[in-house]
C-alpha cells in the first residue's frame, strides 16, 4: 500500500517542532511510525506534512527526578521494558512494555507515541493510567501538565491541543510495599489486547490496601476499573479477592470486533483483574 | 564407494543464497522502461457497472495509461477453469476485469499504468465509476433457496456431483449407531510469505512474463488459450518464488491482463500487491459445510457413510475451483473398511472471492470430516478413540487394499505408525492425568486428540485425471546432462517454490550417476530452459518429477555404458557400474563418467546410433497415486474460565515411504502441522452482512508464530510406496491434513464433560467459552 503525497520536515529543536506543528493544523507529528504509517499506506490518513520528531534529545531517555521518573516521549517501547529506572520504580510499564507486538516494533515505536495516539487496544495507556501518570505537553505557548485520568478523551483522541507535542510522561514513584502486574489476553503472541489488564496493589499485613486498576480495550479509552478497586480495598488476599473482581467491568463498554463480543470482555476483565491482583500481590 | 546420498539429511543448497538475501524476486526485477500497474478494486460484492471514467486519471503526472475492463473487452477472454470434473458443471464468463458487474468485493475493474507505483496508486483515486447495488449472496444454504437473488443468471448451483459405493440404505437400515453431524470448514485465506508479483516485458513479436507462480508451464499454455497470444511468442519465468500453498497454481487476472498491457503499450509493466490486496484477492480456500452420517454396529465397526457437502465456489470457477471439493470424493473413507459410502456435493455461487486449492486441496475437509465422526462414534459407545479406528482400519497384511471409494492403497501400516505415536506421547500417562484433572474439577482440563490420517497425492495418473474430466494430465519431465567436465546439469519441469527441489534432485542425481552431491546443479522454472512441464502442487514434485529425474539419469547411464563399451572394446554387457566409473567385469580398464562426458562432447569416435553429448530426458507418469499416512496425536489445555487453548504437546508419526532427505521432510511436516493448526484454532476470512472482507490485514486474520506452537516431536515409519522406483510418496501436504483434526478432537475431548460435542473453527477462546455455557466455568 502506497501512501498519498506528503511534505516531511525533520526540526532539530523542539521549539522549531512547535512551530511548524502550530502553522499547519493538517500536519502530523511523526515518532516511531508504528501506528502512523498503517495508517497513510491503507490511506486512511491523508496529512499535508509529517513532522519528525526525532532528533529531538529533549524527549528522549528515562530520567529519575527524585519524586518521580520523567519517561521522554521518544523512549521507545525497547528502552522502557529494558530501564533499570523504570524496573525499579515503577515496574508496571515496563511489563507492559514487554507485551508490546514484537522486538521489531519495540525498538521502532515509542512511548509517546503509543499515548498521543490513544488506541484504546494498545497496552501503555492503561498502565500509565492505573499509575497516575502526568502526561508534559510542549507548545509554542509553553508547558501544560495533565493528569492521565483526563488525557484519553475518546477512541484515539486525546486532550493534546492542535500545535502540541507530548514531551514525555510524569510517572510518581510509589514507595515500597506495592506489586505489579500486567495480564494481557490474546489470541496469538504478537496480536493486541482482547483485554488487558494492569494492576498496581499495595499490601499490608496479608491485606489489600490500595489497588489501582487500568484496562485495556474495555471501552473507547482505557479505563479505570475503580468500582473494583474500590471493593478491593482492606480485602484480605484469598477467596474474598475473587468476589471484590467481579466488579472489574462495571461501567465499561467494551468494543464487538472479529475476537471478542462486548460480554466476553466483560467476562474476560473480571477473570483476568482476579489473576492480575493476585499476581500482583503476590498471593498464588 | 562414495556415500549414499538418498536418505541423507543434506542441509539444502538453496538457503545460503536465500538467507544472505541474494534472491530473484518477482517485485525485485526490473527492465528499462518499466512501468507500473495497479488495479482500481471494486468495493461492492455485487453490483451492475454503469459508468466508468478513468479520464481524470489519464492527465495526472506520471500517467502513461489508464483502463476500463471495456477497454479490454475485445481482448481479454474469459479466464479458465481446467477441471470442470462433474458433468454438468456451469462455467460463467470469468472476465480478467469487470465489465458490465462486479461479483466480490476486489474484483478488478479499473487500472493505471504510471512510471511509478506512488503515481499511480494517486490516479486510481481519479477514475470515477457508477455502480447499481445487487444483493451480495453469501450464505450456501440461501443462494441455493429458489427466491435466493442470482450471482450468475444460470443461478447459483456450479454442479451436483454424487458418487455412491456399496448399499448404502442397507448400511444405515437397522444400525445400532447413527451419528449425524454438520461441520464447517471455514474460509481460508493462503499467505504465501512472498506476495503475488508480475513483470510482462516485450520486444514488439515476443513476451517475457515473470510471475510469483507455482505454474509457469501451465500458465505459458493458458495464457496462449485465454488470450490468442501465441504461444510461441510467449516465454514464462518463475524466479525465486516464496511460497504458494496452492495460491499461487492459478491463472489470474492480473498475469492476463499485465500480458494484454504489455501488448498495448509495447512496454513492460509490473504489478505487485500489497497484503491487503492480497487478503481480497488471493484465491480463498476450504469452505464448505459438511453433513456427515455414520452408520456403526455396537462393537464400534462402521457399516457406512454418507457425506453431504456444500462447497463455497465463490463468484467464478478459477483453475480448480469445482475439483477442489471433490478432491475429498474418494478420501472420506480414509484407512477405514465399510460396507457402502455416498459423496455428495453442490458447488454454490456466492459473492465472495473464488475459492480454490490451498495446501491439502480437498483431503484436509475430507480428513477432518471422518477423523471429528470417528471421535463421535467412540464417544457415543465409551470407547477409545484409538480402539475404534483399530476395529476399523485397514491391518497391515490387507495391503494392497482397494478401499469402498475405488482407490487401491499400495502400502501402510497403520498399527506400527500408531503404536510409536502413543508410546512417544506418553498415551496412557495422559489419560491418567486426564481423568484426574475432570475428578478434581480442575479449572484447565486436559484433551487428547487423535488423527489417523491418509491422503491421496502425488497428483499425477494422467489416465486418472483423464477419466475425471480433468483439462491436463499428471506426468513429470526431467532431463540429465552430463557437461564435457564431467559436471551435471539437472532440468526439472517441477517448478519449486521453497521445497528443496534443488537439493533432493542433487542427492538423487548424485546416486545414479555416482556423482558428488555438489557436482550437480538444478535448472527450473522458465519455460524456455526447462520447456516441458506440469509445475508443483498436490504433493507431486519428488514422486513425480524426482522420478523422471531418475529416469533420465537412468538413461544417461546406459548411453555412457554404451559409449564406454566402444572405447574399451567390449560388449555393454561386460561393463559394470560403480562409483561413477564405468569398468569391464573383472579388469582394471574402465572410463570415468568424466572421461566419457568428454568423449561424447567431441563426438571423435561415438558408436554406432549414440549421438553427441551424454544427455537425456525422461518423463515419468506412474499409475497410482501415493499414499502418506500416519498418526498424529495432540494434547491441548483448556482453560475452561477464559476458554484459552494451549497445545501442551503435539506427536507426529507419518509414513511417507522412502525418504531422500530427512530434514526436508521434518520441515514440510513441521510448517504442515503449523498450517493445520492455524485452520482449528486462529484463521478466517470473514465477510460482513454486505460481502465486505473484514480481515484484510493480519491484526484481523491471524496467523499463528513459533510463539503460539509447542515443540513438535517428530518419527516415521517406513512403508515405501510400490508406484514409483524410489519408494517415495508426498509430503507437503500431509501435516496439514493431520493436524486440524487432531486439535479439534483434542479440545472436544476436554470439554466433553461439559456436554459439548463440537466448537466450529477457528476454536477460538470466545467460541471455546461459549461452548462451555454462556457464563462459562467459575470456581
Ligand atoms: C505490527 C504492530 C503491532 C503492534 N502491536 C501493539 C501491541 O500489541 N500493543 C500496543 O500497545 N501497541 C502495538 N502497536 C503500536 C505500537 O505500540 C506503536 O509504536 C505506538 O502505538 C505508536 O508509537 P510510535 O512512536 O510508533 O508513533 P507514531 O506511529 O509515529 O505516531 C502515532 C500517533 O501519535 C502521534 N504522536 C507520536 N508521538 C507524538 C508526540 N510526542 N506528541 C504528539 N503526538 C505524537 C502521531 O502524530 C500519530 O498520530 C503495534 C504496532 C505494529 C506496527
Amino acid at each position: 500500500m502506497i501512501p498519498a503525497q506528503f511534505d516531511y520536515v525533520r526540526p532539530d529543536s523542539l521549539a522549531e517542532a512547535c512551530a511548524e506543528l502550530g502553522s499547519d493544523e493538517d500536519a502530523k507529528v511523526l515518532a516511531g511510525g508504528q501506528s502512523l504509517m498503517p495508517l497513510l499506506r491503507l490511506r486512511l490518513a491523508y496529512p499535508s506534512k509529517l513532522i519528525d520528531i526525532g532528533r529531538l534529545d529533549a524527549l528522549k531517555g528515562v530520567h529519575d527526578r527524585g519524586d518521580h521518573l520523567f519517561i521522554g516521549a521518544l523512549a521507545t517501547h525497547d528502552e522502557v521494558m529494558r530501564s533499570p529506572l523504570v524496573t525499579a520504580a515503577c515496574p508496571l510499564l515496563a511489563l507492559a512494555a514487554g507485551h508490546v507486538a514484537d522486538p521489531a516494533t519495540r525498538h521502532l515505536g515509542t512511548f509517546g507515541g503509543s499515548l498521543a495516539h490513544a488506541d484504546p487496544a494498545a497496552d501503555l495507556p492503561a498502565a500509565v493510567l492505573a499509575l497516575d501518570g502526568v502526561l508534559v505537553a510542549a507548545s509554542a505557548q509553553g508547558e501544560r501538565e495533565i493528569p492521565a485520568a483526563r488525557f484519553f478523551v475518546d477512541y484515539l483522541e486525546t486532550s493534546l491541543r492542535q500545535g502540541e507535542i507530548l514531551s514525555g510522561v510524569k510517572i510518581p514513584k510509589l514507595g515500597p510495599g506495592w506489586g505489579f502486574h500486567y495480564e494481557k489476553f490474546v489470541r496469538t503472541a504478537q496480536a493486541w489486547a482482547v483485554v488487558g489488564v494492569a494492576v498496581a496493589v499495595k499490601r499490608s499485613n496479608g491485606s489489600i490496601a490500595e489497588a489501582r486498576i487500568g484496562l485495556t480495550n474495555m471501552g473507547a479509552t482505557p479505563l479505570r476499573a475503580h468500582a473494583a478497586e474500590a471493593a478491593l480495598r482492606g480485602v484480605e488476599l484469598g477467596d474474598q479477592v475473587r468476589q471484590a473482581c467481579e466488579e472489574a467491568a462495571a461501567g465499561s463498554s467494551p468494543p464487538a470486533d472479529l475476537h471478542a463480543q462486548p460480554d466476553y470482555r466483560r467476562h474476560l476483565a473480571r477473570v483476568l483483574t482476579h489473576r492480575a491482583v493476585r499476581a500482583a500481590a503476590g498471593s498464588p | 564407494m562414495s556415500v549414499q546420498e538418498v536418505g541423507r539429511p543434506r542441509r539444502r543448497k538453496e538457503d545460503a543464497r536465500l538467507l544472505t538475501g541474494r534472491t530473484r524476486w518477482t517485485d525485485n526485477l526490473t527492465r528499462p522502461g518499466l512501468l507500473h500497474v495497479m488495479f482500481l478494486r471494486s468495493p461492492m460484492a455485487h453490483a451492475a457497472i454503469s459508468r466508468v471514467d478513468v479520464s481524470g486519471a489519464r492527465g495526472l503526472p506520471g500517467v502513461v495509461a489508464a483502463f476500463s475492463g471495456q477497454d479490454f473487452a475485445a481482448e481479454q477472454g474469459s479466464l479458465p477453469c481446467a477441471w470442470p470434473r462433474a458433468a454438468d458443471t456451469v462455467i460463467p464468463e470469468h472476465p480478467p476485469m469487470a465489465v458490465s458487474g462486479v461479483r466480490y468485493v476486489g474484483e478488478a475493474v479499473a487500472c493505471v499504468v504510471a512510471t511509478d507505483r506512488y503515481r499511480a496508486a494517486d490516479a486510481l483515486e481519479a477514475i470515477e465509476i457508477d455502480y447499481e447495488p445487487l444483493p451480495a449472496v453469501l450464505d450456501m444454504e440461501r443462494a441455493l433457496a429458489g427466491d435466493s437473488p442470482k450471482v450468475h443468471e444460470t443461478g447459483n448451483r456450479a454442479f451436483d456431483f454424487t458418487s455412491t459405493h456399496g448399499d448404502v440404505e442397507a448400511a444405515f437400515r437397522d444400525a445400532p449407531v447413527v451419528i449425524d453431524r454438520t461441520y464447517v470448514q471455514q474460509r481460508l485465506i493462503p499467505n504465501a510469505m512472498e506476495p503475488r508479483s508480475v513483470l510482462c516485458d516485450t520486444d514488439g513479436e515476443t513476451y517475457t512474463m515473470w510471475s510469483a507462480t507455482q505454474i509457469p508451464h501451465i500458465l505459458k499454455v493458458m495464457l496462449a488459450m485465454v488470450t490468442g497470444v501465441p504461444e510461441h511468442t510467449l516465454r514464462v519465468i518463475a524466479p525465486d518464488v516464496g511460497g504458494g500453498f496452492g495460491s499461487k497454481l492459478q491463472v489470474t487476472p492480473e498475469e492476463v491482463l499485465c500480458l494484454l498491457l504489455a501488448r498495448k503499450l509495447g512496454r513492460p509493466v509490473k504489478w505487485t500487491e500489497s497484503r491487503s490486496e492480497g487478503n481480497l484477492t488471493v484465491h480463498h480456500g476450504r469452505d464448505q459445510i459438511q453433513r456427515i452420517r455414520l452408520a456403526a454396529d455396537a462393537d464400534g465397526r462402521v457399516r457406512g457413510l454418507q457425506v453431504r457437502l456444500l462447497a463455497d465456489m465463490g463468484a467464478y470457477l478459477a483453475l480448480l475451483t469445482p475439483a477442489v471439493p471433490l478432491l475429498g470424493a474418494q478420501m472420506f473413507n480414509a484407512i477405514y473398511k465399510m460396507d457402502a459410502y455416498e459423496f455428495a456435493c453442490t458447488g454454490v455461487f456466492t459473492t465472495k472471492m473464488p475459492t480454490d486449492a490451498y495446501r491439502g486441496a480437498g483431503r484436509p475437509e475430507a480428513t477432518f470430516g471422518i477423523e471429528r465422526i470417528m471421535d463421535e462414534l467412540a464417544a457415543e459407545l465409551r470407547m477409545d478413540p484409538l480402539e475404534v479406528r483399530r476395529r476399523n482400519w485397514i491391518r497391515q497384511e490387507e495391503f494392497p487394499y482397494t478401499t469402498i471409494s475405488g482407490l487401491t492403497y499400495d502400502s501402510g501400516n497403520y498399527e506400527a505408525a500408531t503404536d510409536r505415536a502413543t508410546a512417544l506421547f506418553g498415551y496412557d500417562k495422559l489419560r491418567a492425568e486426564q481423568a484426574d484433572r475432570r475428578d478434581k474439577g480442575d479449572p484447565v482440563q486436559l484433551g487428547i486428540g487423535v488423527s489417523t490420517y491418509t491422503e491421496m497425492c502425488g497428483l499425477a495418473p494422467s489416465r486418472w485425471f483423464g477419466s475425471n474430466n480433468a483439462g491436463a494430465g499428471g506426468w513429470e519431465h526431467g532431463s540429465v546432462r552430463v557437461l564435457p567436465t564431467g559436471k551435471v546439469e539437472v532440468i526439472t519441469g517441477s517448478t519449486p517454490h521453497g521445497q528443496g527441489h534443488v537439493t533432493a534432485w542433487s542427492q538423487i542425481a548424485a546416486d545414479a550417476l555416482g556423482v558428488p552431491f555438489e557436482d550437480v546443479s538444478v535448472l527450473y522454472g522458465d519455460t524456455a530452459i526447462a520447456p516441458k512441464g506440469l509445475d508443483t502442487y498436490g504433493s507431486r514434485s519428488l514422486t513425480i518429477g524426482g522420478i523422471a529425474v531418475l529416469k533420465a539419469c537412468e538413461k544417461v547411464r546406459d548411453k555412457a555404458r554404451r559409449l564406454a563399451a566402444h572405447l574399451l572394446e567390449c560388449s555393454p554387457d561386460d561393463i559394470e557400474f560403480e562409483a561413477g566409473a564405468f569398468r569391464v567385469r573383472g579388469t582394471e580398464s574402465q572410463k570415468t563418467l568424466q572421461e566419457l562426458a568428454l568423449a561424447a562432447f567431441t563426438g571423435h569416435d561415438l558408436p554406432e546410433g549414440v549421438e553427441a553429448r551424454l544427455d537425456s530426458d525422461a518423463t515419468f507418469d506412474p499409475e497410482n497415486f501415493s499414499f502418506p499416512h500416519g498418526t498424529h496425536l495432540c494434547a491441548v489445555e483448556v482453560d475452561t474460565e477464559t476458554g484459552m487453548v494451549r497445545i501442551r504437546s503435539y506427536v507426529a508419526v507419518d509414513d511417507v515411504g522412502k525418504v531422500v532427505n530427512p530434514l526436508i521432510v521434518d520441515g514440510q511436516i513441521h510448517g504442515g502441522i503449523a498450517q493445520g493448526v492455524a485452520q482449528a484454532l486462529f484463521e478466517e476470512a470473514v465477510y460482513d452482512a454486505d460481502g465486505n472482507l473484514l480481515t484484510t490485514t493480519m491484526a484481523d486474520y491471524l496467523l499463528p508464530s513459533a510463539a503460539d506452537l509447542p515443540d513438535f516431536t517428530l518419527d516415521r515409519t517406513e512403508s515405501p510406496a510400490t508406484s514409483n522406483p524410489l519408494g517415495v510418496k508426498g509430503v507437503g501436504e500431509a501435516g496439514t491434513i493431520a493436524s486440524t483434526p487432531a486439535v479439534v478432537n483434542a479440545i472436544v475431548d476436554a470439554l466433553r464433560p461439559y456436554g459439548v460435542n463440537d466448537v466450529r473453527m477457528p476454536c477460538t477462546p470466545e467460541r471455546v467459552w461459549r461452548a462451555l455455557g454462556a457464563e462459562g466455568v467459575r470456581r
